[in-house]
């Protein structure tokens, strides 16, 4: 294979975006800041979707949600948090305590990885990978891994049910996620996160200057990655792996304390970098409405390469985004029974995978033919 | 699904139930902040109104969880009347509900024929140690204080028969006493003529003197015979008399014994509806911090006190009333016709009356009185009841006197 012919099938050699945090110092600095500001993410932003489901969720059945601890219930969580702390550690006789102590950790972990490629806004990202995407959705299916893990160690017949019904459910609904994303990889040309926001940016209706998101285009596939994102996550009305009123609570039944928290942690830290990814992917990133550029920003669309202030709002774009989705999926909580098992399988191999199958050929023959 | 609605219809339609309740204001009641609004036959507690129980045991017989304690002694009371049989009465040492055992079935509020136990609102009582449930009459009738009103009626419902009763009774007896103030204003006058006749309004009627009709009226009786009537007839005729003759003699008797004065009426006997709450103690006991349920209660107790006090004044203003208008007739007999008044001031001035005393008799009889009976001719079971009666008032006369001595 001579050269001309390998330049010619590879695409130009992928340049990672600077973040904001590679400052001109030592490489351990950067990467400390870098680490203290994915885990302040992890922390912060989970506690506040936290808040605003136990708030909406009150408010949506006609309560009040919390209201004592704090402010207006704003530190419910933290006061939760204390408590778990305080709880005794209990581990059952017949469990296998290695595994069991260590499902948790590995649920959590890989939650925490998926902010690592995660664009909050113009240079507000930790690392920008050619495989962004790919890493997203390949380091979010890790932690069905821990589910698994505590099903199987609790040495408990409902938790048992519940981690297998949990793994069951991830190869179901991974296989619509990732093909509704290899539709949105398509239509931009890339796999790397801050790629995708920048094609969206620049993305214009073909034949006019309207520029548009990849919703708009792709509505049917943004339909599927947010319903296999809430069965990917165990939200309801696709909890069955907790299913309280068939499984106690599923693979969690014996989980107390802080590994409980690690767990419950895990699902809103899911809930915030699903909704992250679905942000990226398909609502312009931190754009705030098509063709709508940040103040002081001067990259494609008005996008990059920005001060301060662009910073700032494109962060406060992003995390409003966020808490929006996050907010429908409380509602769709709130509104919906849970589905039988044999419902969410048919759901997902009879309607969500055809239809992504649909939605992935539309969307690359589009590419050719039209965009 | 209906099928007429495209699939999907259903699940927008979920989505707007539930975020229509976003934008309504939540039913959460602010309960420590808030006192909740509980519906007035809420079941928190088990109150004890003390003055209604007769210590029958049926509550603590019926309780399912055997949660009552009941202590009672027995008391003599004396006879009403004089020459009365003693009588025994059940009196309440404790009453205690023990409240981490009972479960609040509302039996024994059922079973209560005396309407002694009720079920009150209040809720607050919990407490870190079990012990501390057992909860004694003083706290329970302290409780009482907070039981509501039932609720109101509804629309156009039938009065309930109990209720409308005793407003009939009411409506009766202020009728009764009315009529009474009026043949009092009316003897007085007739009573000018005659002014040692003590006020009418304490003379005894005819009818409601009592006389066995023992005896033949013999003047009567002969009369009939000479007129040729059967002897049956005659003698019907003569009891008659003889009975007709007796209650007059009585009722002379009372007349002219009686030196009573027209008594105002007892603040027990004004009965009076609660219906109302007195405002005043109500804004008071708001002011103060009370629960409106409570200051309610308390206003409506208020209420009732002022409302009788206020009856009783109206009536003792009525009845000098009728006392004045003979002695403006006759100035001169005023002093008579007002003296009456005194005497039971008077009367009331020792300490101790006669019924006070609690004398027991173990079947000593006054020999002179049992003698003189006898000789009279009556029987001696007769002669010797009463006998055993002059002996018990002689020895509580003694009594009396030894104590007006000392």
């Amino acid at each position: 294979m001579n050269v001309e012919l390998t330049a010619s099938l590879s695409p130009a050699v992928f340049v990672p975006a600077p973040s904001a945090f590679d400052l001109d110092v030592a490489f351990g600095i950067t990467v400390a800041i870098k680490v203290a500001f994915i885990l302040a993410l992890f922390l912060v932003v989970p506690l506040v979707v936290g808040y605003m489901e136990h708030k909406a969720m009150g408010r949506l059945q006609h309560r009040r949600g919390p209201v004592a601890a704090g402010p207006f219930g704003t530190l419910q969580l933290v006061a939760d948090g204390i408590k778990f702390i305080q709880k005794e550690d209990v581990i059952p006789a017949a469990a296998d305590r290695k595994v069991f102590a260590l499902a948790p950790g590995l649920a959590l972990v890989p939650a925490i990885l998926v902010f690592l490629v995660l664009p909050f806004g113009p240079g507000v990202w930790a690392v920008d990978l050619e495989l962004g995407l790919f890493y997203a959705l390949a380091i979010s299916s890790v932690s069905v891994l821990g589910v698994m893990m505590g099903g199987w160690a609790s040495a408990n017949k409902f938790s048992l049910i519940g981690g297998l019904r949990a793994g069951a459910q991830l190869i179901a609904y991974e296989l619509p996620l990732i093909l509704a994303a290899i539709a949105v990889a398509v239509q931009a040309g890339t796999l790397s996160l801050v790629g995708i926001v920048e094609a969206q940016a620049t993305f214009t209706l073909p034949g006019t200057d309207l520029n548009l998101w990849f919703v708009f285009p792709q509505i049917l596939g943004f339909v599927i990655f947010f319903l296999a994102s809430l069965a990917e996550l165990s939200r309801p009305p696709f909890d069955m792996p907790i299913a309280d009123s068939e499984l106690v609570f599923g693979y969690m039944t014996e989980y107390t304390g802080i590994k409980f928290a690690m767990y419950l942690l895990t699902e809103y830290a899911g809930m915030v970098s699903m909704s992250a990814l679905m942000v990226v992917l398909y609502l312009g990133g931190w754009q705030l409405l098509p063709g709508v550029g940040l103040p002081g920003c001067e990259g494609a669309g008005g996008m990059f390469d920005c001060g301060w202030l662009g910073a700032i709002g494109g962060v406060v774009i992003t995390l409003a985004k966020i808490l929006i989705l996050t907010f429908i999926m409380v509602w769709a909580r709130v509104a919906y029974p849970r589905l039988r098992e044999d419902q969410l399988q048919r759901l997902s191999w009879l309607v969500l995978v055809p239809l992504s199958l649909i939605n992935l050929a539309v969307i690359a023959i589009a590419k050719v033919v039209v965009f | 699904m209906a099928a007429t609605s495209p699939p999907g219809v259903g699940l927008l339609k979920g989505l707007g139930v539930t975020i229509k309740h976003l934008f309504k204001r939540p039913s959460t009641q602010m309960y420590p902040n808030e006192r909740p609004d509980l519906p007035p036959r809420t079941r928190g507690v088990i109150a004890l109104l003390e003055e209604n129980c007769t210590v029958c045991m049926l509550c603590a017989r019926e309780c399912p969880d055997w949660c009552i304690y009941i202590d009672s002694h027995k008391e003599t009371v004396p006879p009403a009347k004089e020459g009365g049989r003693a009588r025994t009465r059940n009196m309440l040492d404790r009453f205690a509900i023990d409240f981490s055992l009972c479960m609040y079935c509302g039996i024994c509020v059922e079973v209560c024929p005396f309407d002694a136990l009720w079920w009150s609102p209040e809720f607050e009582y919990a407490e870190y140690d079990m012990d501390k449930l057992l909860h004694e009459k003083e706290k329970l009738r302290e409780w009482a204080d907070t039981v509501p009103p039932p609720p109101p009626l509804d629309e156009g419902a039938l009065p309930v028969p109990e209720v409308a009763a005793a407003i009939d009774k009411v409506v009766k007896e202020r009728e009764l006493e009315e009529a009474k103030a009026e043949q009092a204003a009316r003897d007085a006058e007739l009573a000018q003529a005659a002014p040692a006749a003590a006020p009418a309004a304490a003379a005894a009627k005819a009818e409601e003197i009592h006389v066995e009709a023992g005896q033949i009226d013999q003047e009567t009786f002969d009369a009939l015979i000479a007129q040729g009537k059967s002897e049956r007839m005659a003698r019907a005729k003569a009891k008659a008399a003889y009975v007709k003759k007796e209650k007059a003699r009585i009722l002379a008797e009372q007349e002219a014994a009686a030196a009573a004065a027209p008594a105002a009426p007892k603040a027990e006997e004004i009965h009076v509806e609660a219906g109302q709450i007195d405002q005043e103690t109500f804004d008071a006991l708001i002011a103060e911090g009370k629960s409106e349920r409570m200051a309610r209660a308390k206003a409506k107790a208020a209420w009732v006190k002022k409302e009788k006090a206020r009856i009783r004044a109206e009536q003792e203003a009525a009845a000098p009333a009728a006392e004045v208008a003979p002695a403006e007739v006759a100035p001169a007999e005023a002093a008579a016709v007002e003296a009456p008044p005194a005497a039971p001031a008077a009367e009331a001035a020792p300490a101790r009356k006669l019924s006070d005393v609690h004398v027991e008799g173990s079947g000593e009889i006054d020999q002179e009185t049992f003698d003189a009976l006898i000789a009279e001719g009556k029987s001696e079971r007769i002669a010797r009841a009463k006998a055993k009666a002059a002996w018990i008032k002689k020895r509580k006369q003694e009594q009396l006197d030894a104590e007006g001595d000392a």
